[in-house]
């Protein structure tokens, strides 16, 4: 293009040029992507190639012997249950995050950037503690005896403590906990791209705050929040210490399914099975979820 | 610069390789489950029965038998002798996972037959027993698994263990079933018994640190727990009791990973880990534990109260009913599915 441009008395010649053109263009593209070459044999060393091989594992029993039987295991209703109730929680707790997250992202993006960033410190402290700490921080807050309970009580509020922990809000409250910043920081990030100019010009327009929100800034912030979506739903899937210390024995995760086939059956592919399950089910609905939102860059934002 | 530290670094290099080949002729790796109990159970057993060995005592933790698992299927286990509890001991044998013990060397005559197999031996015992808040019950406290069991009469939260080891147990005698009957393991009447305490559990805890912390906080009123935790909550001044009443007797183990190759010293460990006279230092030094030996108690001299508080002391040992690790090492996949589907429903 910038070729033809620069020599416009070449004209004639153009198809051999072109080709020319077309083959450094193929030669460079190559180039680049051998660039890639190493990054990518690291990903097929450390991931390709194990969840193969944890593929290849699952079709076979303890004894070695090729079968299906790893599978079928998991018709049992135990297993159903799990299943089930791990994409319960998730869904949970990224709808929990959500609605927690979005405005304060909301607010960070907002403020000054000085002061935003002072306030971010405040989302990013929970990474600073381990999460069995916190995990056992919420008990001390949420049990029977625990400080919540016992100032209602006190206060008159409640005549019996409420039961907040051991049972699915527990763990719900616990996992909202550690995954928040996940959603907060991508959400943050693409509300901060949204130059506030569009909505002086919805307000020009004739637009209420309320309208411009929903009509200019909520829908380009909507990549962001994808990405955050999708982080926390596959992160929550592989939760294993904050269900089982605030689930009180009764959420049972699929993590935590995998971790008692380990332990209970003599063999891996008891245990792969599971993880590719799970693997492909998660995948089904990311895929789902990006064609439901036409999400470009849904995993990551720009 | 540069180059000396790269020599110094090889220097280092060397040195940490002479230093493993000296200590392979005579180090011998211990693991166990880790945490206060390892560390109590190696200043009482582990370490005094190397010292008689002649040998260096070197401790790592696994988190269970996938771990062991994973040592002996590498072909060159990195641990020489692993410490488990018997029900994993006698499935890990099933699986050919250990060196038969030498009895020829080790001498079993104390220890109770269910507490060692082909390939493996008890070291030690446990008890899970009924505890209670004495601000709940008072005077009148629960005696046993029936009265836990009977919502009625002893109204409370309870708490039990998310593993069906020793709660299958439980259930029956709190179902009625007499002590010396529980094996083999009705597994039907004991889900059906457990069905029934289902909705006065109000935590199927995971871990023993849990367990301590409902009981002391007051989370539960009454709680099936490992004896040794009640030892830290009474300790610290909570208000509660228990009763070795109707207990369950479990083992510690050590059995022999296969393809070690200290083979020999390892036989020598165990025979002096198992000892009556190693064993006899189990209830003075472990308070709520208790010899798997019973000859500790004819070796050894304990003051009354030292007795009082053993699982295993003659008088105690006699309300309790002793774990058969063999019936769990057959029946552990179905069980376990079963168990954690009921408590999860």
């Amino acid at each position: 293009m910038t070729m033809t441009l620069d020599h416009p008395g070449t004209l004639p010649a153009a198809a051999p040029n072109a080709d020319a053109l077309q083959r450094q263009g193929a030669r460079e593209r190559r180039a680049l992507a051998s660039l890639t070459l190493p990054g990518a044999a690291l990903i097929f060393v450390v991931l390709i190639l194990p969840i193969g091989w944890l593929f290849w594992q699952s079709f076979f029993g303890a004894a070695g012997q090729p079968t299906l039987e790893n599978y079928a295991r998991m018709l049992k209703p135990v297993y159903v249950r799990t299943f089930v109730t791990t994409f319960e929680v998730s869904g949970l707790v990224t709808l929990a995050c959500v609605l927690l997250g979005y405005p304060v992202a909301y607010l960070l993006a907002q403020l000054p950037e000085r002061l935003a960033g002072l306030l971010m410190i405040f989302v990013i402290l929970p990474f600073w503690t381990s999460v069995l700490v916190r995990t056992y921080a919420w008990l001390v807050l949420l049990q029977r005896t625990g400080i919540i309970n016992t100032w209602l009580v006190d206060a008159g509020l409640i005549s019996e403590p409420l039961p907040l922990v051991h049972n699915m809000l527990g763990v719900v409250i616990g996992m909202v906990h550690v995954m928040l910043p996940f959603l907060i920081l991508p959400l943050y990030a693409s509300m901060r791209a949204i130059d506030p100019v569009y909505m002086r010009a919805a307000a020009n327009c004739g637009a209420t705050p309320a309208q411009a929100f929903r009509q200019v800034f909520l829908p380009l912030s909507l990549p962001g929040l994808a990405a955050g979506v999708g982080l926390v739903f596959v992160l929550c899937l592989g939760f294993y210490v904050t269900p089982a210390l605030l689930g009180g024995g009764r959420v049972s995760m699929w993590a935590m399914q995998i971790a008692d086939n380990i332990s209970v059956y003599g063999n891996w592919g008891a245990a792969s099975s599971l993880g590719v399950v799970l693997l492909i089910v998660t995948g089904i609905i990311l895929y789902a979820f990006k064609r439901l939102f036409r999400t470009e860059n849904f995993g990551g934002t720009r | 610069m540069r180059k000396s530290m790269k020599q110094g670094i090889i220097a280092a290099i060397a040195a940490v390789g002479l230093s493993t080949t000296a200590m392979a002729a005579d180090t011998l790796t211990l693991a166990g489950l880790g945490g206060k109990v390892q560390e109590d159970l190696t200043k009482t057993l582990f370490k005094p029965a190397a010292e008689k060995v002649g040998v260096e005592l070197r401790g790592e933790s696994h988190d269970g038998l996938a771990a062991v698992r994973v040592q002996v299927q590498s072909g060159a286990p990195g641990w020489d002798v692993a410490h488990l509890g018997a029900e994993d001991c006698a499935i890990g044998a099933a699986e050919g996972l250990f060196e038969p013990i030498d009895y020829s060397v080790v001498n079993a005559d104390g220890i109770p037959e269910r507490a060692r197999g082909k390939d493996w031996v008890g070291t030690n015992t446990y008890s899970v027993v009924l505890a209670w808040r004495t601000d709940k019950y008072g005077d009148n406290p629960p005696k046993d698994w029936k009265d836990f069991w009977n919502v009625e009469k002893f109204p409370g939260r309870r708490a039990m263990s998310v593993y069906p080891q020793e709660m299958m147990e439980i259930s029956l005698l709190g179902d009625g079933v007499p002590r010396d009957q529980v094996y083999p393991l009705d597994t039907k009447r004991s889900l059906a018994a457990i069905a029934k305490i289902k909705p006065n559990i109000s935590v199927w805890w995971s871990s023993g640190a849990q367990s301590a912390q409902l009981l002391k906080d007051g989370e539960v009123d009454m709680e099936a727990i490992w004896g040794s935790r009640i030892a830290g909550v009474i300790a610290d001044g909570a208000p509660v009791k228990f009763t070795y009443q109707d207990g369950v007797i479990g083992f510690g183990c050590v059995a022999i990973l296969k393809g070690t190759k200290h083979l020999a010293e390892a036989q020598k460990l165990v025979a002096n880990i198992v000892s009556p006279e190693i064993q006899a230092r189990i209830p003075t030094m472990m308070g709520y534990y208790g010899p798997a030996n019973q000859k500790a108690f004819e070796v050894g001299k304990f003051p009354p109260e030292v007795l009082a508080q053993s699982n295993q002391s003659p008088e105690n040992a006699a309300k309790q009913v002793i774990m058969q690790p063999t019936w769990w090492a057959e029946h552990m996949q179905d069980v376990q599915e079963d168990f954690k589907n009921l408590i999860t429903q």
